[in-house]
């Protein structure tokens, strides 16, 4: 059995492509571009370095979330991925201020139908009002206005997320 | 004479020229700044990236983004803040849920309010007409009145990749 063809990092690089290659796994030959991407942004260097440092089992996911960063990074050289979230977060935002008003209005209509009463309302509606339960964890980002199109859920892109 | 680098000529080692292209972005003062992007992308690379923005006000936003980014990198070196764009677009999703279910409860409370109004007017036609019975407004199924609610999409966030 002759040797294998040598992985697209190894290609682009020029260079022997080892056995234990540690792109080898995640950037087969028939896709070039998707390590040319991601050396353009972060280098072959600081790649390898990040996967090594990673257990092999979360290595694929690693490179994907790379190859998405580095995607993003070259559509939009200003902002790359925050640009993204600065948008995503928006909507999340938007989307509480029409739940808020979703609630007043069913509040409103269930009072003027029953008026002595008490609302009906689940308390876990009515925490939507008042809390901030979206975006508890994630740093608020509303400054950086995207200057491209907004990047899809990478969890719903078969081709980026594998 | 040594003093005046940037973070980035004192990190690397290196007299800082007076036009170099870090020291804008990356002052003597946030040595962190720069040590986060020097090991995510690379002293070279952000130099690229930099020089290829043509202004001093986006090349300040690269730089903050850059920075961003490296920094979720370093603190999740499997996802980065693609982790947040998922968590974001799962959050997205589950607003757009409960406003829907919010939605449809305000149609269904609206269409039964109607349907008593209209019920209230018409009872006079609904006396048996041979007895005195009175057929009241909760009587009547409200089956018919239910209407599925279709919810708009809140967002659209489909875009091409390339």
């Amino acid at each position: 059995m002759g040797g294998s063809s040598p992985c697209a990092s190894c290609k682009l690089l020029r260079r022997r492509c080892a056995k234990d290659c540690v792109f080898a796994p995640y950037f087969p030959p028939d896709d070039p571009h998707k390590f040319a991407i991601v050396h353009k942004v972060f280098g072959a260097s600081n790649v390898s370095k990040m996967l090594l440092e990673l257990p092999i089992y979360q290595r694929a996911d690693a490179v994907s979330s790379l190859v998405y960063e580095a995607n993003a990074r070259v559509r939009d050289p200003v902002y790359g991925c925050v640009g993204a979230i600065s948008y995503l977060q928006n909507q999340v935002s938007q989307l509480q201020m029409q739940l808020a008003m979703a609630q007043a209005e069913i509040l409103c209509i269930q009072m003027q139908q029953e008026p002595n009463l008490p609302t009906q309302i689940d308390q876990d509606e009515k925490s939507l009002l008042l809390s901030s339960n979206f975006n508890n964890n994630i740093p608020q980002y509303l400054g950086f206005a995207s200057s491209s199109t907004v990047i899809q859920d990478p969890l719903k892109r078969e081709s980026l997320w594998t | 004479m040594i003093s005046g680098r940037c973070a980035a000529c004192k990190y690397l080692r290196r007299r800082c020229p007076s036009d170099c292209i870090f020291s804008p972005y990356f002052p003597p003062n946030d040595h962190q700044r720069f040590a986060c992007v020097h090991r995510i992308y690379g002293a070279s690379n952000v130099g690229k990236m930099l020089q290829q923005i043509p202004s001093h006000d986006l090349r300040a936003k690269a730089a903050d983004t850059l920075y961003f980014e490296a920094k979720y990198r370093i603190q999740d070196p499997v996802y980065g803040c693609v982790g947040m764009i998922t968590q974001l677009h799962q959050q997205i999703h589950s607003a757009e849920s409960e406003l829907a279910k919010i939605r449809a409860q305000i149609a269904f409370l609206n269409s039964n309010d109607h349907a008593q109004e209209s019920q209230v007017q018409n009872i006079e036609t609904k006396l048996h007409p041979d007895s005195n019975i009175l057929i009241l407004p909760e009587q009547i199924n409200a089956a018919g009145l239910w209407s599925t609610y279709v919810p708009t999409s809140a967002s659209s966030t489909q875009t091409s990749w390339f």
